[in-house]
């Protein structure tokens, strides 16, 4: 008993913030592992990492208002992402460099923002927590709508999954059937912009890339199936917010003392060990002889 | 003033040249995440009271070398995000453990080259002078393993080991640039000029001068207006690089 009490600090299970930020970071890194497996499998990580970016302009937004920040995440990624899907650009080297240029300008937008927001309030330790995440600070009100997002993200891929996976790994095979890709394209592109906003007000804009790509990087590793796949990443995805939930909550009593340190510190490093902890085991086969992820 | 003119040249000149690897490499997500994971480097040495540049410089080269370690055995963009976090979460815990961030961290993200002080300036055209030396040193390996791999194989070029090289010269810009212009400005210089210039050009070499004459156009423009009106540069130099760039795309839409 004392040894469990020195891993887990008394009045972590009994906590209603600690409740409320397990059940949200639980939703969001089942829904962005689940996202993350395609954009790993898509090459897409630049776009869902640029979509945290842009969406912190619509969450700078959403609080000057004085509206919960998750919608203006969520209005200005679906945009973002549809725009970004509109301009139909399949050549990888192309994508990456027209999402910079994309990135650049919002960046500059929200540079413009924040200018404002400085000199008329000062704000700075807000946008800090926009930046960094703030998960234990969420409104257990906001439990349903994260149920909703995840429900609509989760149904978006499932809908779209075998066209996702034909279009991800065999894009002549989906022309051959005389199915455009661009719907179930945009449909991803949905589901990422729905993911990156959850994940954003979970663990912070800048760091919300962590819980999309990690585990997904991490259990393509591991697993010899697309199933599998899926399955190992929301394990690690949720395994990691739990434990750097509950370290963070010990850190308490670690130095510099009664500060704690930053939940976004602990998953990331979390997620990252899991990833190194992977590199130890020998390289895939499949069947075909190379791995397929 | 004539320091801000003068880092502003500098800045330019240099994002220009390293711009266009950028852009022939698709390399967009690296030139984003460098300097934006190597701002820990800052609160690192603001923590343990060291020289702020030699934080950075420390601290960059690491993350180039874990992005480099994790591309062996990633896609280059998976693990660009990876190592790119990781120097993210550092960041945080630095910043979380150090009192007073905001300010300085502000000035690191968004850039205060008006106030460049003529000491800041010295280390900034010493590392100008060496990142442009390594990339005239490797300048055609380094395009041959960008464009050309079959001609990079034939001519015993290892692509692994330019790739490496291009990550530390990443790594060298944004130590460079941080501690004079900011994150922000930085990444959109490496992005919009090269790869605008790279859709009206036709030849590698008018490629590079095009990207040189539009970062300059773009650098100074934006100083210009920002004093005028007040405004972030920032916010110029990402608007003037998404125009410039939707016009290029039009040109080459044109052209054909």
């Amino acid at each position: 008993m004392t040894i469990l009490h020195d891993l887990i600090e008394p009045g972590f299970f009994s906590s209603s913030v600690i409740d409320t930020a397990l059940i949200i970071g639980c939703l969001t890194a089942v829904v962005s592992a689940a996202t993350g497996t395609f954009t790993v499998l898509r090459s897409q990580s630049f776009t869902g990492h640029a979509l945290s970016d842009i969406g912190a302009t619509g969450g700078a937004a959403a609080y000057l208002a004085g509206v919960p920040t998750i919608y203006g995440f969520v209005v200005v990624n679906l945009v973002a992402g549809t725009f970004l899907e509109a301009l139909g650009i399949k050549n990888r080297k192309e994508r990456d460099i027209v999402t910079g240029v994309v990135l650049g300008a919002a960046l500059g937008l929200t540079a413009l923002f924040l200018y404002f927001d400085t000199t008329t309030t000062s704000a700075s330790g807000d946008t800090m927590n926009l930046l960094f995440g703030s998960i234990l600070t969420i409104q257990s009100s906001l439990v349903g709508v994260f149920i909703g997002l995840s429900v609509i993200s989760v149904a978006l891929l499932a809908v779209y999954y075998r066209q996702l996976l034909l279009s991800s790994l065999d894009p002549d095979l989906l022309q051959a059937k005389n199915r455009s890709p661009r719907a179930a394209s945009l449909a991803f592109l949905l589901a990422l912009a729905l993911a990156v906003s959850m994940s954003a007000i979970a663990i912070g804009a800048i760091l919300s890339t962590a819980l999309l790509i990690g585990p997904a990087a991490a259990a393509t590793r591991l697993a010899k199936d697309m199933k599998s796949t899926f399955v190992y990443a929301c394990l690690m995805g949720a395994a990691s917010i739990f434990l750097g939930l509950l370290l963070s909550y010990d850190s308490y009593t670690w130095p510099p003392f009664h500060h704690g340190w930053p939940v976004s510190f602990f998953v990331v490093a979390i997620i990252f060990v899991i990833y190194l902890l992977t590199l130890l085991k020998p390289e895939a086969k499949t069947r075909h002889g190379n791995a397929v992820i | 003033m004539i320091n801000a003119w003068i880092t502003a040249s500098i800045v330019g000149l240099v994002s220009a040249v390293v711009g266009f690897f950028i852009a022939v490499r698709g390399q967009a997500f690296l030139a984003h995440a460098l300097p934006n994971g190597a701002f820990a480097g800052a609160a690192m040495a603001n923590l343990i009271s060291i020289n702020p540049l030699l934080g950075l410089g420390i601290f960059s080269v690491f993350g180039a070398g874990t992005i480099g370690f994790l591309e062996k055995k990633l896609k280059k963009d998976t693990a660009t995000a990876l190592g790119f976090v990781l120097m993210l979460a550092i960041g945080a815990l630095l910043l979380s453990l150090t009192a007073e961030y905001s300010q300085q961290i502000f000035a690191l993200l968004f850039g205060e080259i008006l106030g460049v002080s003529t000491t800041e300036l010295l280390p900034t055209a010493i590392l100008a002078a060496v990142i442009l030396g390594l990339i005239f040193l490797c300048y055609r390996p380094l395009l041959y393993s960008s464009v050309l791999e079959e001609v990079a194989f034939a001519k015993k070029i290892s692509p692994g080991q330019y790739n490496m090289a291009f990550l530390l010269i990443v790594a060298l810009v944004t130590t460079m640039a941080i501690p004079v212009v900011g994150t922000l400005l930085i990444f959109t210089l490496l992005v919009a000029p090269a790869a605008t210039a790279r859709l009206v050009a036709a030849t590698p070499k008018t490629a590079l001068l095009v990207s040189v004459v539009l970062s300059l156009t773009t650098v100074y423009l934006s100083i210009a207006l920002a004093y005028e009106s007040n405004w972030p540069i920032g916010f110029f130099i990402g608007i003037l690089g998404f125009v410039s760039y939707s016009l290029g795309k039009i040109y080459q839409k044109l052209a054909k």
